[in-house]
């Protein structure tokens, strides 16, 4: 009789204490972020989503082979030797035209890999986070600034110019032939 | 109420439909305010604002919004059920909430039937509530809803004991069964020189009384820590199981009506109704209207408060609270009242 009256009591107790805690919660303001209108401050270091900053790309293809899920795709084109692509913010020279820098962010696992090895630090995460697409095409991010008459254009003058100089290659190959066949002759005289 | 409806009305029988159908408006808007508070309590209680969307400010019209989705669904009957019962079921249930309306003295000015058998009427009448859900588990022909419906009766049944007999320590005090004629003994501020003379300040065992009433109240209206009915988080739905769209909505409707009348039915009993605590500063037939849903709705928000802190009690243990420990006290304490009544 005396324990139950104890536990009785202990129960009455613990009920007015818990509510006690609920009411001075009611009380509390929430901690609610009323998302469209307000937005919570990312940390400094939110990977959400991947941006390229193409005027310094230099086209080395080391965050493409960093990607554990190979979502980085690359093509570059040599540049002809008429043409000077000038230097990187960093103070490389660029070399190579980058015609293609596709990033399918549908397959980004946002591990941050590829953003250390670039030499130009011009790959890195920016706190975008609302980017959500009907159609899973529209997740593939485009950076290459070239457009595709230009890719065709550089393409072109990148054939021309190597067929050109297998064409002085050979040409110097024949004139080498020509004198190393004319020295035969004349020894063979 | 009726004389002066039935003055500004020129036929009679609308007044009378007026007369009649101001509790079901007040029903009504009460349960589209109750739940949607009860998500903001809920809400502020976890630290989170609840519905923010719906109507503008605070999502005042969130439980509007629900209500015409509910009515738009679509009207599911099981194949084997028992059509009628099942149909009739949430109607019945409702109708019983609404009537046990009829004898709530609202304010001085308005009661629905001033009987002289009010509170047992009252009480009849919301036996009427097992019945419905025993209806509903039966026609679902679901054995999910009868273990539910079952479980529910049983609750009902069991917690009506202690329920009445609190009641009745209080009917003993007023020696009158006339909720209006309980109400008026409660007006006047003599006990102390300030207090009110509500009846739980006119006798020691009364608060005991009213917090016995007030813990089978809770089981009465289905409500934590006795909301085995529905329990929502572990059980199937109980009796609701079957029952979708406005027909759920109406058990819905009825759950909260029945949360108020309880709730009006304390305020009348133990907290002087639709009297002013400041004797006859701020009374009159609609002050004593606000004051007297004030004091409801302030039992509704501690009931609600209440589901928000507690969890759920197993059905053995609220058949032994019930069973052993409310019943046995409260016709101890029952006993008590009358000594005490006796005696001074």
């Amino acid at each position: 009789m005396q324990t139950q009256i104890k536990e009785g009591f202990q129960t009455f107790k613990s009920i007015f204490i818990g509510m006690g805690i609920t009411l001075r919660h009611f009380f509390q303001p929430s901690v609610t972020i009323q998302y469209p209108e307000v937005r919570d401050v990312l940390p400094a270091g939110a990977r959400s989503k991947l941006f390229v900053n193409i005027d310094d790309c230099i086209g080395c293809n080391l965050c493409a082979r960093a990607c554990p899920v190979n979502c980085i795709d690359i093509e570059t084109v040599k540049a002809t030797a008429d043409i000077d692509l000038g230097k990187t913010s960093t103070g490389n020279p660029k070399r190579l035209w980058v015609t293609q820098f596709d990033i399918d962010m549908s397959k980004c696992m946002y591990c941050d890999l590829c953003v250390h090895p670039c030499p130009t630090n011009c790959i890195y995460m920016v706190q975008e986070y609302e980017y959500s697409e009907f159609d899973r095409k529209n997740l593939i991010f485009k950076f290459s600034d070239l457009t595709p008459d230009k890719v065709i254009e550089v393409k072109e003058k990148l054939v021309k110019e190597t067929e050109e100089k297998n064409r002085e290659k050979e040409l110097a190959q024949q004139k080498k032939d020509q004198e190393k066949e004319k020295d035969a002759g004349k020894t063979g005289e | 109420m009726l004389e002066f409806l039935e003055n500004i009305i020129p036929s009679s029988t609308i007044a009378l439909v007026v007369f009649a159908l101001f509790p079901l408006v007040l029903i009504l808007v009460y349960a589209l305010f109750a739940i949607w508070a009860e998500r903001k309590i809920a809400g502020f209680i976890q630290d989170r604002l609840g519905p923010m969307r719906t109507g503008g400010f605070h999502g005042w019209a969130q439980t509007i919004a629900d209500m015409l989705k509910l009515i738009q669904k679509e009207d599911i009957i099981p194949k084997d059920a028992s059509s009628f019962l099942f149909k009739l079921a949430p109607f019945m249930i409702f109708t019983a909430s609404y009537a046990a309306f009829a004898v709530i003295p609202f304010s001085s000015g308005y009661i629905g039937s001033n009987i002289n058998i009010g509170a047992f009427y009252l009480l009849a009448i919301t036996s009427f509530l097992t019945i419905s859900i025993i209806m509903a588990s039966w026609a679902s022909n679901n054995k999910w809803s009868l273990v539910g419906g079952m479980r529910t009766a049983a609750q009902m049944v069991s917690y009506e004991v202690p329920t009445i007999v609190t009641v009745l320590s209080v009917l003993i005090v007023a020696s009158s069964m006339n909720l209006m004629t309980i109400t008026e003994m409660q007006t006047g501020n003599d006990i102390m020189g300030f207090l009110p003379n509500w009846f739980i300040f006119q006798n020691p065992f009364l608060i005991v009384a009213f917090a016995l009433f007030f813990i089978s109240m809770l089981a009465e209206s289905h409500r934590v820590p006795f909301d085995l009915p529905e329990s929502e988080s572990e059980l199937v739905a109980g009796y609701q199981t079957e029952y979708s769209g406005m027909r759920w909505g109406m058990f819905m409707l009825a759950e909260y009506a029945d949360m108020l009348l309880l709730s009006l039915l304390g305020a009348t009993l133990f907290f002087g109704g639709w009297n002013s605590p400041f004797g006859t500063f701020m009374s009159g037939p609609v002050w004593g209207f606000g004051w007297f849903m004030l004091k409801g709705m302030l039992l509704v928000f501690v009931m609600m408060w209440i589901r928000w802190t507690l969890p759920r009690y197993r059905v053995d243990q609220l058949m032994h609270i019930c069973w052993s420990i409310l019943i046995p006290l409260s016709f101890v304490n029952f006993v008590l009242v009358a000594l005490w009544e006796m005696i001074f």
